[in-house]
C-alpha cells in the first residue's frame, strides 16, 4: 500500500493537570523516513501515541492522508507500530503473531501462510515460523515485531524507540537493516528516538521536539 | 523433632483418624447402594452440581468490570472498593445468608436465586483478586499493539486480553466452584428443603435423621468430586501457563477517554452498591419490625425471653460469651500448634513438607466433614471428648492452623540464611543464632495469624454444628436458630447478631490486612535486593 501523509496539528496533551504536549505540529510527507528526537520524558511517545489513537489529546487534530481521524479508533487508522519492547504475543507462536494483522484483515489463510512466510524471510528469520516467541532472542524478537507491523503494509509506520536497549552490535546490525526496510516500503515512518546516530543513519529528516511547540 | 511431633500427633489424632473412621463408615455396599439409590440423593447431587456450576459462572461474569477497573484504572475509591470486597469475602457464611435474608423480598427468600446471588457476591472478591493480579501485570501495550494491527477492542479482548488471564480465570473459577459446591452456611439460613446441598444433606442425615452410613457416602462421595476439580485445576493451570513475563506493575491510569470516564464512575459505583446492600439491609433489618423502627432486637439481646416467662431456648449473650471463649482457646491452639509446626516446616526438609500438605487437608475437605468426623469418633469411652469444653476449639483450630503455618511460614522463609551466618561467624551458637536472628521476626505473622484464627472462630458454622451441644451454641449457631423461627423480635434479634458478627470480623481482618500488607512489602523489597 502507498504511503500516506501525516499531519499532527497543535496537539496539546496533560496528564492528570501535567502538561506534556503544548500546540505540538508535526508534518510528514507520503514515504517519507521522519525522525522525532527529544529527552527521555519529553513526550515524543505521546506524540507517537496521539497519531495512532492510543492517546486521546486535549486539542488539535489529526490527519492521515488527508482525513481527519481524531475521532477514528486505533484499530480504523490503518496505523502500524513497532513498541520499545516489541509486545509480542506470548501466548500465539512466531507466525502467528506475523500473521495476526493479515488475519484481521480479512486476508486468506493461503495468502497468510505465504505472506507472513516471506515477511520472516525478509527480516532474516526463515524457518522460525513455529518458534515460541518467549523463547526468542532479543534481537530475534524485535525483528519479528518488525515483520508482524510491516506484513500488513500500513500506509503509517510509528516506531517508538525501536532499537533502545539492544547490545552494540545488535543495534548496529538492526540500524542497518531497519534502515533497508524502511526504504523499500512505501510506507510514511515516523520514529521516535533519543539517539542522534541512529536518527541520522535511519531518516530522510530529523527534528527535535523542542521545536515543534507552538507559541 | 519435637516440633514436627506435636503438630502431627494433633493431626493424625483430631483429623486423619476421625477421617479413618468416616471412610470405615462409608465403606459399605449396602449404605452406598441405598443412598445413591435414592431418587432423593440425586436431585441432591444435582441441585449442588447445578448451583455451583450457575453461581461460579455468574461470580465470573460479574466479577470481570470490577477486576478491569481495579486493575487498570486510578479513582477516588478505588482502594476502598478493593476492601469493601474483601470485608465482604471474610464474612461468616451464616451472616451472608443473614444479610441476603434480610435483602430480598420475601417472594425470592429461600429459593435457589437467593442463594446464587449471596454465592456472587460473597466470592466477587476471589475474582477481582485473582484475575487483577495478573491483570495488573498485563502491559497495556500489548493490548495497543493488536489494535494498531486493526483489532477492535472486543478482538483485543477475545483475542489478546482473555488468553492471557485465562490461567487466573481457570484458578479463580476453581475456588469459587470449590466454596459454592460446598456451601452450608448460606444454604442452611437461606436454602429451603428443595435447595440443599450435599454438604447440609450431610448434617441432616447425620444428625437430624441418625443416618450416620448414609451421610459419611454423601461425605465422601463429595470429597471425591473436590479432588478431581483440585486436580483438574492444578493441571489446567500448568497447561496454560505461560512465561508471561511478569513486569513491574503497569500503573493504573485515570480514565483519559470520554467512555472510560463514562464506564469507570459506573461500574465501581455498581459494585459499590451490590457489596454495600446487604450488609446495609443487615443493619437495617436489626432496628425494624413489620409496625417501624424499634431497637429492641438489640436491648433484649440479653435475654432469652421473648415474653415474660417464655423462653425460646436461644441466649444471644449466652452465645457471646460462647464465641468469645471459644475463639479465644481455638485462637491459642491454633497460634501454638501453627507456630511449632512453621518452624518445624521451615527446619526440616522432606518431613516438613508432608506435614505442611497434612495441616491443609482439614481446609480442604470441608469443615463439615472435619466436624462430622470428630462427632463419630469421640463417642466412645476412652475417647469419649464430645461433652469436653475444648472439642468444639479443637475443630475450629483444625481449620485455623493453616492460615497461621502459611503466614508464618513465609516470613520465616525470607529471613535470609546469610543472616544466620553472619551471626555464626560473630561467635554465636546455632540456638543463639536462631533466637537473635529468627524469632524476633516471628511475632507479627504469629499476630497476623492469630487475628485470622479469631476471626474463623468466631464464624465457623460447619464443624461446630456438629459438635456444639445444646447450652453451648456460638454466635453463628444462635443466628441460624433466630433466623429460622417465625416472630419479628427473634428475627430482629438475629438480625442484630449478625452485625455484631460482622462487624467484628470485618476488623479483625482488616487489622490483618494493614499488618499484611507491612509484611508484602518487606518480602518484595527482599526478593528486589537479591535480583
Amino acid at each position: 500500500m502507498a504511503g500516506a501523509d501525516v499531519a499532527a496539528e497543535n496537539i496539546s496533551v496533560g496528564f492528570d493537570g501535567t502538561p506534556v504536549l503544548r500546540s505540538v505540529s508535526l508534518l510528514a510527507a507520503s514515504g517519507e523516513v521522519v525522525a522525532l528526537l527529544g529527552a527521555s520524558g519529553s513526550g515524543k511517545s505521546t506524540l507517537l501515541r496521539v497519531i495512532a489513537g492510543l492517546v486521546t489529546q486535549d486539542a488539535g487534530r489529526v490527519t492521515i492522508g488527508g482525513r481527519d481521524v481524531t475521532a477514528v479508533p486505533t484499530h480504523r487508522r490503518k496505523v502500524g507500530m513497532v513498541f520499545q519492547d516489541n509486545q509480542l504475543f506470548p501466548h500465539r507462536t512466531t507466525f502467528e503473531n506475523v500473521e495476526f494483522g493479515l488475519k484481521l484483515a480479512g486476508v486468506d489463510r493461503a495468502r497468510r501462510r505465504t505472506q507472513a512466510a516471506h515477511w520472516l524471510e525478509r527480516v532474516g528469520l526463515e524457518g522460525f515460523g513455529p518458534r515460541r516467541v518467549t523463547e526468542l532472542s532479543g534481537g530475534e524478537a524485535k525483528r519479528v515485531a518488525l515483520a508482524r507491523t510491516l506484513a500488513v503494509e500500513p500506509p503509517v509506520v510509528l516506531l517508538d524507540e525501536p532499537l533502545t536497549g539492544l547490545d552494540r552490535e545488535l543495534h548496529d546490525q538492526l540500524v542497518i537493516e531497519l534502515d533497508e526496510l524502511l526504504h523499500e516500503t512505501a510506507s510514511t515512518a515516523i520514529l521516535v528516538t533519543h539517539d542522534v546516530a541512529e536518527a541520522n543513519a535511519l531518516a530522510d529528516r530529523t527534528l527535535r521536539l523542542d521545536e515543534l511547540h507552538g507559541p | 523433632m519435637a516440633l514436627i511431633g506435636a503438630p502431627t500427633i494433633g493431626l493424625l489424632l483430631f483429623y486423619v483418624w476421625p477421617f479413618v473412621n468416616l471412610i470405615v463408615e462409608a465403606v459399605d455396599i449396602e449404605s452406598t447402594r441405598e443412598t445413591l439409590g435414592r431418587e432423593r440423593t440425586r436431585s441432591i447431587i444435582w441441585f449442588t452440581t447445578w448451583q455451583a456450576v450457575a453461581s461460579t459462572l455468574s461470580t465470573l461474569v460479574v466479577g470481570l468490570a470490577p477486576a478491569w477497573v481495579i486493575a487498570r484504572f486510578e479513582f477516588t475509591g478505588r482502594r476502598f472498593l478493593s476492601s469493601l470486597l474483601t470485608a465482604v469475602f471474610v464474612l461468616p457464611t451464616v451472616v451472608m445468608g443473614a444479610a441476603f435474608l434480610a435483602l430480598l423480598p420475601d417472594s425470592l427468600d429461600r429459593t435457589v436465586w437467593g442463594v446464587i446471588g449471596a454465592h456472587v457476591v460473597f466470592n466477587l472478591a476471589v475474582v477481582v483478586r485473582t484475575v487483577g493480579a495478573v491483570w495488573e501485570h498485563l502491559p497495556t501495550d500489548m493490548e495497543a499493539a493488536a489494535s494498531t494491527l486493526g483489532a477492535s477492542p472486543f478482538v483485543v479482548f477475545k483475542e489478546i486480553t482473555l488468553p492471557l488471564i485465562r490461567p487466573a480465570l481457570t484458578a479463580a473459577a476453581a475456588i469459587v466452584f470449590l466454596f459454592t459446591f460446598t456451601s452450608f452456611g448460606v444454604i442452611r439460613v437461606l436454602g429451603a428443603p428443595g435447595t440443599r446441598t450435599i454438604e447440609v444433606e450431610v448434617w441432616r442425615r447425620a444428625t437430624q435423621l441418625g443416618q450416620v452410613d448414609q451421610a459419611a457416602v454423601l461425605a465422601l462421595l463429595q470429597l471425591g468430586v473436590l479432588a478431581a476439580v483440585a486436580v483438574w485445576s492444578s493441571v489446567a493451570a500448568r497447561r496454560h501457563s505461560r512465561a508471561l513475563e511478569l513486569r513491574p506493575l503497569s500503573r493504573p491510569q485515570r480514565p483519559r477517554t470520554k467512555a472510560e470516564r463514562r464506564a469507570i464512575p459506573l461500574i465501581a459505583g455498581v459494585t459499590a452498591v451490590v457489596a454495600v446492600a446487604p450488609l446495609a439491609a443487615l443493619v437495617i433489618s436489626s432496628v425494624s419490625s413489620p409496625t417501624g423502627w424499634t431497637l429492641s432486637g438489640w436491648t433484649g439481646l440479653d435475654s432469652a425471653e421473648i415474653r415474660p416467662g417464655i423462653n425460646v431456648g436461644v441466649d444471644p449473650v449466652a452465645a457471646l460469651t460462647n464465641s468469645v471463649q471459644t475463639a479465644a482457646w481455638a485462637t491459642a491452639f491454633a497460634t501454638i500448634i501453627g507456630g511449632l509446626a512453621s518452624l518445624g516446616i521451615a527446619a526440616a526438609g522432606r518431613a516438613g513438607r508432608v506435614l505442611d500438605a497434612g495441616l491443609m487437608l482439614p481446609v480442604g475437605t470441608s469443615a463439615v466433614t472435619v466436624g462430622f468426623g470428630m462427632l463419630i469418633t469421640f463417642d466412645r469411652s476412652p475417647f469419649d471428648w464430645r461433652a469436653t469444653w475444648w472439642i468444639v476449639p479443637v475443630g475450629h483450630a483444625l481449620v485455623a492452623v493453616p492460615f497461621v503455618v502459611r503466614t508464618t511460614l513465609s516470613v520465616l522463609r525470607s529471613v535470609d540464611n546469610d543472616l544466620s551466618a553472619a551471626a555464626a561467624t560473630l561467635g554465636a551458637s546455632p540456638t543463639r543464632a536462631w533466637r537473635e536472628v529468627v524469632v524476633p521476626h516471628l511475632w507479627r505473622p504469629l499476630a497476623v495469624g492469630s487475628a485470622l484464627a479469631a476471626a474463623i472462630s468466631l464464624g465457623e458454622f460447619g464443624a461446630t454444628s456438629f459438635l456444639s451441644r445444646s447450652g453451648g451454641e456460638t454466635l453463628p449457631i444462635a443466628i441460624e436458630q433466630l433466623l429460622g423461627r417465625t416472630g419479628s423480635l427473634l428475627q430482629t434479634k438475629g438480625y442484630a447478631l449478625s452485625v455484631v458478627l460482622a462487624a467484628v470480623t470485618i476488623a479483625l481482618v482488616m487489622v490483618v490486612d494493614r499488618t499484611g500488607d507491612v509484611a508484602g512489602a518487606r518480602r518484595r523489597e527482599g526478593n528486589d535486593g537479591r535480583r
